[in-house]
């Protein structure tokens, strides 16, 4: 078996788990994995621009909120049915992350940190701004009656599982392929030696544009299924708190890896639930186990794995 | 004067560069016709590795233009410049060092091969047979030894297929072992690449250059072939002026 079909295999039997899991663990869990599945979808957008590519942007929460507030505002005040409008918060991501590409990457390192930032701090404010419309803070419900695809009702558990399940298994599986081909090979060597990937000839811009337009596309994707499933939109989604989020998952669960998002969403969810069943400070134990994973285990869980079982780890 | 039959490959015209009042080149003009081994020597500071930054595209010039392969690129990005034929090493090692050595040359190769993984596999094995690191191809490129990095880097360069070669002091830190399997492979890759090496070591540039460029202070002091060179007065008076 060579490393590509593993990989394959591997990435069937995440989803294998996941199916099964619905079907074995109680309504309460079914409901937080389907949270975390969209989440993840998230953190795998994040992980394609941070992971694969080398850069950190300090403001994706503006692609998921493009993705939720396309949506949103499209079933809120025109309504359009579901489908259509998860098609209006994909392109909406889509524009967002190609516009904001362009301008921040203009600069790199710390300034792009500083500049995405921003840019996600001025959406953050727009939306307050628009209040008329996105009802800021306090944010908007979606209808439950308009939250069904053709005769599908997305806000019973089952059917909301099952529909974050093929929204992440359509990313996992993207990403999956992406990183083997000759595009997501080059955003690797652009992490590794941007310099040396220039000097083979690579145009270095056109690929982490490219990667910021997908990796905020796929934000925006979990944006508008977080908004459908879950029946709200508000302006929190949009804070520094939302871009951080994704970071720490892909950092906890290894960045440069497919299942590496995964299994931080669900590692760290789980930690704070678990933690805040014994204590109000459960924020110190997610920090302390935040702290201790840098400190031993730097490359993140599936890091540790690529390291000391599985060098194939896509 | 040798080879100016051949068309000229690459050519510059009163090519300048000036780091804020610094004049590191000035006014080169030069031609490199198809299929010649040129050697680019003198002191350090004399430009030369500006000069090929200006060639490759890493540095923009200041004046003048760069020709290569017949078009104006003076101001073409470098990999636009690199897509074009030319091929480039590095004077201070740059290899992918977290990536495995297959994977260093597959990411030079991919550019260029046409066709799908196996075609890509093949130029690999092959560059990896040609520099000797065929039996190496799965360890990290940082865990090599220095000498073999160096190799690595003029593999990455062999699997563009390049039309011109230019490698900024590539012997630099090798054993005298290493070194004659360098002259070896150079000799070997002349038939089918034109290339231009920087390079202090006068031994290594006598046994492989065909036509010798000397810059000092940023200007062109001589050129001619390796005996015409070794017999300039002016040369050596620059070699020995600087110590």
């Amino acid at each position: 078996m060579n490393n590509s079909m593993r990989s394959f295999a591997l990435h069937l039997f995440v989803l294998a788990i996941l199916v099964v899991l619905f079907f074995t663990v109680s309504e309460y869990h079914s409901g937080n994995l389907a949270r975390i599945l969209v989440l993840s979808v998230y953190a795998m957008g994040y992980n394609l621009l941070f992971g694969y590519t080398g850069l950190l942007s300090l403001g994706h929460a503006l692609f998921f909120a493009s993705g939720m507030y396309g949506l949103g505002l499209a079933m809120q005040h025109l309504g359009t049915p579901a489908a259509p409008a998860m098609l209006v918060g994909l392109i909406s991501a889509f524009v967002v992350s190609a516009v904001i590409g362009f301008l921040a990457l203009r600069t790199s390192g710390v300034a792009f940190m500083i500049v995405t930032l921003m840019f996600a701090q001025a959406g953050y404010l727009t939306i307050l701004l628009a209040g008329k419309y996105t009802r800021g803070d306090e944010g908007f419900v979606i209808p439950q009656a308009d939250r069904a695809i053709g005769s599908i009702d997305l806000s019973q558990s089952d059917t909301r599982y099952f529909a974050a399940l093929i929204l992440f298994a359509v990313c996992f599986l993207f990403i999956g392929w992406l990183v083997q081909t000759r595009f997501g090979k080059t955003l690797v060597a652009i992490r590794e030696n941007p310099e040396r990937a220039r000097m083979l000839g690579y145009d270095i811009q056109r690929h982490k544009l490219l990667a910021v337009i997908i990796s905020g596309t796929l934000s925006g994707a979990a944006g508008a299924a977080y908004a459908l499933l879950f029946g709200y939109a508000g302006a929190t989604f949009s804070t520094v708190q939302y871009s951080i989020y994704p970071l720490l998952w892909v950092l906890l669960g290894g960045a440069g890896t497919t299942i590496g998002p995964l299994i931080g969403a669900i590692f760290m969810t789980y930690l704070i639930d678990i933690s805040s069943e014994y204590t109000n400070a459960y924020m110190l134990i997610a920090g302390l186990a935040l702290i201790f994973l840098t400190l031993f285990a730097p490359h993140g869980l599936a890091g540790v794995l690529r390291k000391k079982w599985l060098p194939w780890l896509p | 004067m040798v080879a100016v039959v051949a068309m000229s490959l690459l050519s510059t015209q009163l090519l300048s560069k000036n780091y804020a009042g610094l004049q590191a080149v000035s006014n080169v003009s030069f031609e490199l016709p198809e299929g010649q081994v040129r050697a680019l020597i003198g002191p350090n500071g004399a430009g030369k590795t500006t000069f090929v930054g200006m060639l490759s595209g890493r540095i923009a010039s200041t004046s003048g233009t760069v020709i290569f392969d017949g078009k104006d690129v003076t101001t073409l990005p470098a990999h636009k410049r690199m897509s074009m034929g030319m091929a480039y090493t590095f004077q201070i090692t740059s290899v992918f060092a977290k990536l495995s050595v297959h994977e260093n040359v597959a990411l030079a190769a991919r550019r260029v091969v046409q066709g799908g993984n196996a075609a890509v596999n093949q130029r690999v094995l092959e560059v990896l047979n040609k520099v000797n690191l065929a039996d190496r191809y799965e360890q990290i490129a940082g865990d090599l030894s220095y000498g073999h990095q160096r190799l690595l880097e003029i593999g990455m360069g062999l699997a563009q297929k390049p039309r011109l070669f230019i490698l900024d002091e590539p012997t630099q830190g090798l054993a005298e072992s290493e070194i004659d399997d360098f002259v070896e492979l150079i000799a070997e890759l002349s038939e089918d690449t034109t290339i231009l090496l920087i390079e202090h070591n006068m031994d290594v540039v006598m046994r492989t250059a065909d036509y010798i460029t000397v810059l000092n202070f940023g200007s062109v002091l001589a050129e001619g072939t390796p005996d015409e060179i070794r017999a300039n007065e002016s040369v050596q008076a620059a070699y020995l002026g600087n110590g």
